[in-house]
């Protein structure tokens, strides 16, 4: 047989059953369901819930020094929009309460003789009560708080200095050494990159995409061919001789499709509806979720084979889809993991196409600066895909 | 051709398979001439589906030999493929896809080209009086216009051999006569059948047929050879006298 | 009562001969309790750093010193110039990059302002703030040592974690996985399970046995309910044993609530396969109606205070953020019924509504 011949017998062959497996899925309305309601709805609702930003936290004063300088933390934090003042008093009992109750994040107690202790001292305590029932959010709101107690005891010193100069108590207090000649200060500029409103948005939405689009691939895949094995539909695929690269190139072919056309409505919403940049080339993301997608198809294919419902097809999905995602830096970073977590994402597909996703939506980046994790995916691709035709089986043993 | 098993369609010879404890078909062995209906019966689960898996390539045996359209199972089991039919008590064509759009997908399956599947599908359709239900959904005709259509998809590429698994199940009897019709028209036409049923008075439309118990066949031949063998009346008293022994009136296991 | 007990027996072997099922039933939970406590933190450290420092000197050599000494930052390399930023951001190699003015240490010393720039990688925005709060901790420690500001005030704050002292992620998980996992099994699987029943058509084979419709319920789903305890009993007994996860309150009243919420979903699921005809359309509307609002809305993971106020509201009807509530309050803050009796007993009217839901369904049905 000659080679153009068996082009096309391959071609024809997988072609005709391709076409019958688009068929089947435009037909199902439960699949259209899962492969374009749910993916959008998730979209909608997760990319407005899944922030890890904190603003206007609750704040409850405890005050027992009532003096011009307590006051002042008081107004500082007031006029902050990363806290709102829910209370003020001089009962702890009550402060105490309010955390108990969920009403207050964090409670600062001000002590007696805060004021003179910092006129005389240059420098006071102040009691800090953090909620951390919510966890990390309680590392956030108390660097916004200490920040806002540095930012203010900067301006008390350049007031106090010229009032302790006023003050000739001829006691040996301190002497502070008059400031060194020369000694400057240093202007800071921060600059923060790639995302200036710290919206979390463009944190996740790419992430929640490629979750959805992981979903498509592994998920409907799996469950796909486990619906035929069930129904003994493949049975009757497998007497035929349609070959094994044939038939697996027909069935995951509708679901590559499917995926990237999720990935393009996803991406659509992400700008239109949310906001999230695309400043990197568009072509180069599609690209790389091609490659992506493989990988997620082929792990769906291998899934495939390991069990014999529908029902089990999507538990071990969710099971190891679950696995990876929670692994790939998707809603908390990488960095922030512990050294053996991160050794074991780079064996994870999701982690290099997330990483992939936001450097070039977000940061703009182009082939050269993504090439590292592309060429990950390429292996995973040939790897996975390798090992899920090597398990599928025509005839049993 | 030059196998050995050139003047027979199908050979068997000790063909075994065990799951573990259980040995599902023992030491079988047959042959099926070409052309010829061939019977294969058997209660529920006597070892029928196991061998006819077998011998289409869905299944290893664990030992013995078997030929399929001069192809060795074992090593040529993709080649058989090409030369057999198959139609399952399980499934045959999808539900959700027109009676056009499944006779494409096999016939694209089977490197039929547009025109030979235009062509066949119009003789299909004429043939079984279904020409207007080319745009139906399989799933929405009636269960023996199923049964039929999937039979003459399964004849769709012109097979030699063709292995029909309980073909007739549920269906009223007139549909089964009908059935039998297209079954003759296509052994005339030089295809092999090989049947399974557990519809005893079918085994009378064979030209021979094997019983299976217990995963050995325990009778072979033509129908009119077993009955006079078994002094039975009908291939039905035959079968009770092989199975159930105890349950005939006079007279052991005919051998 | 014999024929209830047949039933339960038949689910029952049902149930664990399905291993594939099992197997995840049983490991997803302490597998998710894992990666969820390992995986969902935001600490910062090990930041790594670049440095941009065109003309290197002693104030400049001093602060780069005070950075890598820090133990919180990763000094990558210097470069005179800012160009290879660009790169070394987009691939994620440098996250913190400072960028000194040119003759940096000359306007220092001289008297005057010394520019100094900080960029740092905000593509995730809390962990962008707190670097930036980092760096803005060592030049303030160098300034009020070498700098004008020598001798400033300051404000001391002593700070107390109330209700979760190590700030572990893990400790606010737990809850919201208690109540996934219970989704799946109490509202899911009871979905499946009764659908499949009506598919095969035993249903009807049950209906007209002398077993009463209740009772079939009740045969069906109390398997679930034993497995639903036991995931839960699992995923404590791992929260504990890996992350010493507290548990201020009463253990007894963790439990009874749980088995609240289980009743909750155990009705979902009766009212899903009561509406419902087919194991796919089943699994659907048990994905939507149960799993996607938990992970979503439930304020399991993400606050629900940041949510819009719309989503706020929907998450009313989430009995998953319910429980939440009420099970970190237990085992973070050690409140009892006293602080909680609000949120239980929403969770008891909506167990009411659902079964009453549910049962008019069946009525229906069986018309």
């Amino acid at each position: 047989m000659s080679a153009v011949s068996a082009v096309r017998g391959f071609a024809r062959r997988t072609s005709a059953l391709a076409r019958a497996e688009v068929l089947h899925v435009v037909r199902d309305k439960a699949s259209l369901v899962q492969i374009i309601v749910m993916p959008l709805i998730q979209l909608l609702v997760l990319s407005n819930v899944a922030t890890f930003a904190v603003k206007r936290s609750p704040a409850y004063f405890v005050d027992f020094d009532h003096s011009a300088t307590s006051r002042g933390i008081v107004t500082r934090f007031a006029a902050s929009d990363l806290f709102d003042i829910v209370g003020q008093s001089a009962s702890p009992g009550a402060a105490n309460e309010a955390m108990l109750r969920g009403d207050a994040t964090i409670v600062v107690t001000i002590p007696h003789d805060f004021e003179r202790a910092l006129t005389t001292d240059k420098s006071a305590p102040i009691g800090l009560d953090v909620n951390a029932e919510k966890g990390s959010a309680a590392g956030i709101v108390q660097s916004y708080a200490a920040q806002i107690l540095t930012n203010y005891s900067a301006e008390l010193g350049r007031d106090i200095v010229p009032t302790r100069r006023n003050v000739a108590d001829g006691a040996a207090s301190e002497i502070q050494p008059p400031p060194q000649p020369g000694a400057g200060h240093i202007d800071v500029r921060l600059r923060s990159w790639y995302n200036q409103t710290l919206d979390y948005k463009h944190y996740m939405v790419p992430g929640i995409l490629v979750a959805l689009v992981t979903m498509i691939g592994t998920l409907l895949t799996a469950q796909n061919i486990a619906r035929e094995k069930e129904m003994g539909t493949l049975e009757q695929l497998n007497v035929t001789p349609i070959g094994k690269a044939e038939f697996i190139t027909a069935k995951l072919l509708p679901f590559w499709v499917l995926g990237m056309i999720d990935l393009m409505l996803g991406l659509v919403v992400a700008r239109l509806v949310f906001g999230v940049p695309m400043r990197g080339s568009l072509v180069l993301l599609f690209a790389s979720a091609g490659l992506y997608l493989v990988v997620a198809l082929a792990i769906g294919l291998w899934i495939s084979t390991l069990v014999e419902t529908q029902q089990q097809a999507m538990f071990l999905s969710f099971f190891v889809i679950m696995i990876y995602l929670l692994m790939s830096g998707l809603l908390t970073p990488i960095d922030s993991m512990p050294h053996w977590v991160q050794v074991a994402s780079l064996v994870n597909p999701v982690r290099h196409f997330v990483s992939i996703s936001r450097a070039i939506l977000v940061k703009g980046a182009g082939f050269a600066e993504i090439a590292n994790p592309l060429a990950t995916l390429g292996i995973f691709a040939v790897g996975f895909l390798t090992l899920a035709i090597r398990q599928y089986r025509k005839r049993a043993v | 051709m030059t196998s050995p098993a050139a003047s027979s369609a199908i050979r068997t010879n000790g063909l075994t398979r065990t799951f573990g404890a259980f040995t599902a078909v023992d030491h079988v062995t047959f042959d099926v001439r070409p052309g010829e209906v061939f019977g294969f019966l058997g209660a529920n689960g006597a070892g029928k589906t196991t061998a006819i898996r077998m011998l289409t390539g869905l299944l290893t045996p664990s030992s013995g030999e078997a030929w399929v359209a001069g192809h060795d199972v074992y090593r040529e089991s993709e080649q058989i493929k090409r030369d057999i039919g198959y139609m399952s008590q399980r499934f045959s064509l999808y539900d959700d896809l027109t009676v056009g759009e499944n006779i494409r997908l096999y016939g694209g399956i089977y490197d039929l080209s547009r025109a030979q599947i235009r062509d066949r599908t119009e003789r299909i359709l004429s043939r079984l009086g279904l020409s207007h239900t080319a745009h139906d959904a399989v799933g929405a005709l009636p269960l023996g216009w199923k049964q039929k259509l999937a039979l003459s998809v399964a004849l769709l590429h012109e097979p030699r051999i063709v292995f029909l698994d309980e073909p007739t199940s549920g269906v009223d009897p007139i549909t089964r006569r009908q059935f039998w019709e297209l079954i003759y028209e296509a052994a005339h036409a030089g295809t092999t059948v090989l049947v399974t049923t557990h519809y005893m008075d079918e085994a009378e439309y064979c030209d021979r047929i094997s019983i299976m118990v217990s995963g050995r066949i325990e009778a072979l031949g033509s129908p009119a050879e077993l009955k006079r063998d078994a002094g039975a009346s009908s291939i039905d008293e035959v079968f009770v006298r092989l199975v159930r022994p105890e349950l005939a009136g006079g007279g052991g296991p005919a051998k | 009562m014999s024929a209830l007990f047949g039933l339960l027996r038949k689910e029952t072997y049902h149930i664990l001969r399905d291993r594939r099922t099992l197997f995840v039933l049983i490991f997803m939970p302490i597998v998710q309790v894992i990666l969820f406590g390992f995986s969902i933190r935001t600490d910062v450290r090990d930041v790594r750093m670049v440095i941009v420092d065109p003309t290197p000197d002693a104030t400049t050599l001093e602060i780069r010193d005070r950075f890598a000494a820090g133990g919180i930052f990763r000094i990558l390399g210097v470069s005179p110039t800012a160009s290879p930023l660009d790169h070394l951001f987009r691939t994620d190699t440098a996250q913190v990059a400072l960028i000194f003015e040119p003759r940096f240490g000359e306007h220092f010393a001289a008297g005057d302002p010394a520019q100094l720039l900080v960029i740092t990688d905000a593509t995730e925005p809390n962990t962008g703030a707190s670097r930036q709060l980092y760096v803005n901790a060592v030049i303030q420690q160098y300034e009020s040592e070498r700098g004008r500001r020598a001798g400033t005030v300051q404000i001391i704050p002593q700070v107390r974690s109330r209700f979760n002292p190590t700030r572990e992620s893990t400790n606010l998980f737990v809850p919201g996985l208690m109540a996934m996992v219970l989704n799946i099994i109490a509202a899911l699987m009871t979905a499946l399970s009764l659908t499949r029943e009506k598919e095969t058509g035993t249903m009807e084979a049950l209906l007209v046995s002398p077993l009463r419709p209740w009772q079939i319920i009740v045969g069906k789903v109390t398997p679930y309910l034993g497995i639903g305890f036991i995931s839960v009993l699992a995923v404590l007994g791992v929260a504990k044993l890996v992350f010493q996860v507290p548990m201020e309150g009463s253990l007894a009243l963790l439990l009874a609530e749980g088995t609240l919420f289980i009743l909750v979903a155990l009705s979902l699921g009766i009212l899903i396969s009561a509406r419902t005809s087919s194991q796919r359309v089943a699994l659907l509307a048990a994905m939507m109606g149960t799993m996607l609002p938990t992970q979503m809305l439930s304020g399991f993971i993400f606050p629900l205070e940041s949510m819009p106020r719309p989503l706020q509201w929907i998450s009313i009807v989430v009995p998953a953020r319910w429980f939440v509530f009420i099970a970190r309050g237990i085992m973070l803050k050690g409140v009892g019924l006293v602080y909680l009796w609000r949120e239980t007993l929403v969770l008891a009217a909506m167990t009411l509504l659902l079964l009453v839901a549910s049962a008019r369904s069946f009525k229906v049905r069986l018309q």
